[in-house]
C-alpha cells in the first residue's frame, strides 16, 4: 500500500476518528485504559470481581431509573407503589427482582474482590491509595444499601433502619439530637424516607460513580497486582511493554464478557427463581406495611451488614461510664475501617498469600471463617453461646489485623519468582 | 424452627400481642398456579367469605380476571360486590375505624399474606378454628392462639371441637352435619382459597418462572460463544512465559 492510498482511505471512520482526535482524546483514552494497558497475564478467578462490580453498579443504575419512574417517597404511597410495580407495571417485577437480587449480588462481588487483595496483597504499596479508595468506595456502598432498604417502607424497612439510627444515639452527649438530626423527626417517618430517598437515589449513586471513575484512574495508573504478587513493570521489553503483561482489550475484555456471563447465569437463576432467596435477600416481614406500633419478632439486617451487626451486639458490657451499646458501635466501626490501615500492617517481604508464611495463611483462613460465623450469628436472634461465639469472632477479626506487623515479619516467606507463574 | 423458637422465647413477654408460631403439627401445602379451576373456585370464596372484611387493596379485579381466565361480565356479576370497576383495587367496604372497634384490630390486608407467612401456614390456620368459650368470640386457633378472627367458614366447616387425651389437646373433630361440607370437601375448599392467596401474594410468579427458563436457556448458548470466544484470543497466549 502507498502513501497516497493510505490517507486516502482515511476518508471514511479513520477519517472521522482524526477529526474527533483532534478535538477529544478518543483514541489515547482508550489506548491507555483498554488497547495499551497491560494487565498481567496470570490474572485467575478471583480477578473477575472487579468487572462484576461494575457490571452490578450498572444494573442497578438502571434497574432503580426504571424503579423510580413509578416510585412514590411518602409514607401512605411507598409500599403500595412498589406492589404497583410488582403487579401493574410492565415486567416492573422483573426491574424490581433484578434490583433487590443485584444489591445482595452486589455485596456478595465486592466481598470477594476485597478477599482477592487480602489474598494477594493488593493493598500493598504502590496500591496504597487505590486500596484506600476501595474502602471508602465499601463505606458508601453500605450507606447506599442501607438508605434503599428503607425505601419499600416495610416493616423490617423500618424497624431495621430504626435500630441503625438508635446506634447513633449511643454517642455521649449529642447522641439524641444527632439521632433526631438524621431522622429529621421525632421517630422514623415519612421525613426520614424522604431524605433516604434523595440520598439513595441522587446523593450516594453520584459518590459511588465519581469514587469508582478515581479507583479505576488510580488502579490504570499503578497497574494491577497479580496472584504472584511482583511487579510486572520492572522486566519491561525494548518497546516499554511488560513482558508479562498483556493488553487488557482484547484479551481481557473477552475474558470478562465470558465471565459475565456465567454470572448472569447465576443471579438469573435467583431473580427468575428464588428472588426471595429464603428471606436472606427479602426478608418476610417487610411484605408487611410499616407499622411504628408493631415490631418484628426478630429484628435482623440484612445478610450482608450481619458480620458488622454481629460484631455491634458482641459488646455487652459498658466501659469507663459508656454505655455497652456505644461500645458495640465503636467495635462496629472500627470493623468498618480498619482494613484501611491494611498498606501499613502487612511488613512481610512479599505480596502473595503464596509465598506468605504460614502464620499468614492460618490468620486468612480463620479471619474468612470467623467473618462467615459472625455473618451467620447476625441473623440469629441473640443467645448467650451465640454472643460468646460472636465475642471469640470479633477477636479474631481484629486480631488478623493488629497483629499483622507481627506475623508477617517472624515468619519465614518463601520467595518471590522473577517472572509470573501462572 | 430453632430460631423460631429462640426468638419465641426471648419474645415471651410480648407473645400476647405477637402472632407468633405454635407446635401444632402442620399438614402440608403445595400451591399449584396451573391449577384455574381451583384458583376459581378460590377467588369465589374469598370473594363471599373473607372480603367482607379483609382487602386484597394491592391486587385489581381485572388482573385477577384476567390471570384466572374469568370473562369479566362475570366477575362484575358474581365476583364484585363493591359496586367497583373491573379496574379497581380489590378493597373491602368494612370501615377500617369501626372494624378495629370490634374486633380489638382492623382486619388486616391479606395480599401478601402467603409472603408474610407461609402458604402452609395459611393453610393450616384456615383448617384449625376450634369453639373455645373461654374466647371473647368462642373460638380459639391452634396455629394462632388467641387470634381475634371468628370462624369465618364457620358454615362450611361445621362445629369443630378439640379432642384432649392426657393433658395433650392435638386432635380436632367436627360435629358431623353441622356444615355444609364434608371434611373432604372442606380440605379441598381451603386448599382452594389458600391457592388463591398463594396467586394473589405474587401475581407474576408464573410468568416469572417461565420467563426464567428461557433467559437461562439463552445464556447457556451465549455463553458456549464467548468461551470459544474466549478460548480463540487466549490459544496462543503462553501464561507460564
Amino acid at each position: 500500500m502507498d502513501k497516497t492510498e493510505a490517507q486516502g482511505s482515511k476518508s471514511g471512520l479513520a477519517g472521522a476518528m482524526e477529526w474527533v482526535d483532534a478535538r477529544f482524546p478518543a483514541t489515547e483514552t482508550f489506548e491507555y485504559h483498554m488497547s495499551k494497558y497491560y494487565a498481567p497475564k496470570n490474572f485467575n478467578f478471583w480477578y473477575y470481581f472487579g468487572f462484576l462490580a461494575m457490571f452490578v453498579l450498572v444494573n442497578q443504575l438502571l434497574t432503580g431509573v426504571w424503579l423510580t419512574m413509578n416510585y412514590v417517597p411518602s409514607g401512605d404511597g411507598a409500599f403500595a407503589s412498589v406492589e404497583y410495580i410488582m403487579r401493574d407495571v410492565e415486567y416492573g417485577w422483573l426491574m424490581r427482582y433484578l434490583h433487590s437480587t443485584g444489591a445482595s449480588f452486589f455485596f456478595v462481588v465486592v466481598y470477594l474482590h476485597m478477599y482477592r487483595a487480602l489474598r494477594y496483597g493488593s493493598y500493598r504499596g504502590p496500591r496504597e491509595l487505590l486500596w484506600i479508595i476501595g474502602m471508602v468506595i465499601f463505606i458508601a456502598l453500605m450507606a447506599e444499601g442501607f438508605f434503599g432498604y428503607l425505601l419499600p417502607w416495610g416493616n423490617m424497612s423500618y424497624w431495621g433502619a430504626q435500630v441503625i439510627v438508635s446506634l447513633f444515639g449511643s454517642i455521649p452527649y449529642i447522641g439524641p439530637d444527632l439521632m433526631e438530626w438524621i431522622r429529621g423527626d421525632f421517630l422514623m417517618s415519612e421525613t426520614t424516607l424522604n431524605r433516604f430517598f434523595a440520598l439513595h437515589v441522587v446523593a450516594l449513586p453520584l459518590v459511588l460513580c465519581v469514587l469508582i471513575f478515581v479507583h479505576l484512574v488510580a488502579l490504570h495508573h499503578v497497574g494491577s497486582n497479580n496472584p504472584d504478587g511482583i511487579e510486572i513493570k520492572k522486566n519491561k521489553d525494548e518497546n516499554g511493554v511488560p513482558r508479562d503483561g498483556i493488553p487488557f482489550h482484547p484479551y481481557y475484555t473477552v475474558h470478562d464478557i465470558h465471565a459475565m456471563v456465567v454470572f448472569l447465569f447465576i443471579f438469573c437463576a435467583v431473580v427468575f427463581f428464588a428472588p426471595e432467596m429464603g428471606g436472606y435477600f427479602l426478608e418476610k416481614p417487610n411484605f408487611e406495611m410499616a407499622d411504628p406500633l408493631k415490631t418484628p419478632e426478630h429484628i435482623a439486617p440484612v445478610w450482608y451488614y450481619t458480620p458488622f451487626y454481629a460484631m455491634l451486639r458482641a459488646a455487652t458490657f459498658p466501659l469507663f461510664g459508656l454505655s455497652a451499646k456505644f461500645w458495640g458501635f465503636v467495635v462496629m466501626i472500627g470493623a468498618i475501617v480498619i482494613p484501611m490501615a491494611l498498606p501499613w500492617l502487612d511488613r512481610s517481604p512479599v505480596k502473595s498469600i503464596r509465598y506468605k508464611g504460614s502464620i499468614s495463611r492460618i490468620m486468612l483462613s480463620i479471619f474468612v471463617i470467623s467473618f462467615f460465623i459472625l455473618g451467620y450469628l447476625g441473623t440469629q436472634a441473640p443467645s448467650k453461646a451465640g454472643t460468646i461465639a460472636a465475642q471469640i469472632c470479633t477477636a479474631i477479626y481484629f486480631a488478623y489485623f493488629i497483629l499483622m506487623p507481627w506475623y508477617t515479619r517472624v515468619e519465614n516467606t518463601k520467595p518471590e519468582p522473577e517472572r509470573v507463574t501462572g | 424452627m430453632r430460631k423460631l423458637l429462640l426468638s419465641l422465647m426471648l419474645m415471651l413477654p410480648l407473645a400476647g400481642f405477637a402472632a407468633g408460631g405454635s407446635n401444632w403439627p402442620m399438614e402440608d401445602f403445595e400451591g399449584d398456579l396451573t391449577n384455574l379451576p381451583s384458583l376459581q373456585n378460590g377467588f369465589k370464596i374469598y370473594a363471599n367469605y373473607c372480603m367482607g372484611c379483609h382487602s386484597l387493596k394491592f391486587q385489581r379485579y381485572e388482573r385477577t380476571a384476567d390471570d384466572l381466565g374469568i370473562p369479566h361480565d362475570l366477575a362484575l356479576k358474581n365476583l364484585i360486590f363493591t359496586g367497583q370497576k373491573i379496574g379497581g383495587l380489590m378493597s373491602t367496604a368494612m370501615p377500617r375505624e369501626e372494624s378495629k372497634a370490634w374486633f380489638g384490630a382492623a382486619p388486616p390486608d391479606l395480599t401478601m399474606v402467603t409472603r408474610v407467612r407461609e402458604p402452609q401456614w395459611v393453610y393450616n390456620y384456615l383448617k384449625t378454628f376450634y369453639v373455645d368459650e373461654t374466647r371473647p368470640l368462642g373460638v380459639n386457633n391452634k396455629v394462632f392462639n388467641n387470634v381475634g378472627m371468628p370462624n369465618a367458614l364457620l358454615e362450611l366447616q361445621g362445629v369443630q371441637r378439640q379432642v384432649c387425651t392426657d393433658g395433650k389437646c392435638n386432635e380436632l373433630v367436627v360435629e358431623a352435619g353441622t356444615g355444609a361440607l364434608s371434611p373432604e370437601e372442606f380440605d379441598a375448599a381451603i386448599y382452594d382459597l389458600t391457592n388463591f392467596l398463594y396467586y394473589v401474594s405474587e401475581p407474576a410468579r408464573l410468568e416469572r418462572q417461565r420467563t426464567g427458563v428461557f433467559v437461562l436457556l439463552f445464556l447457556i448458548i451465549l455463553g458456549c460463544f464467548t468461551y470459544l470466544l474466549n478460548r480463540e484470543y487466549w490459544k496462543d497466549v503462553d501464561v507460564k512465559h
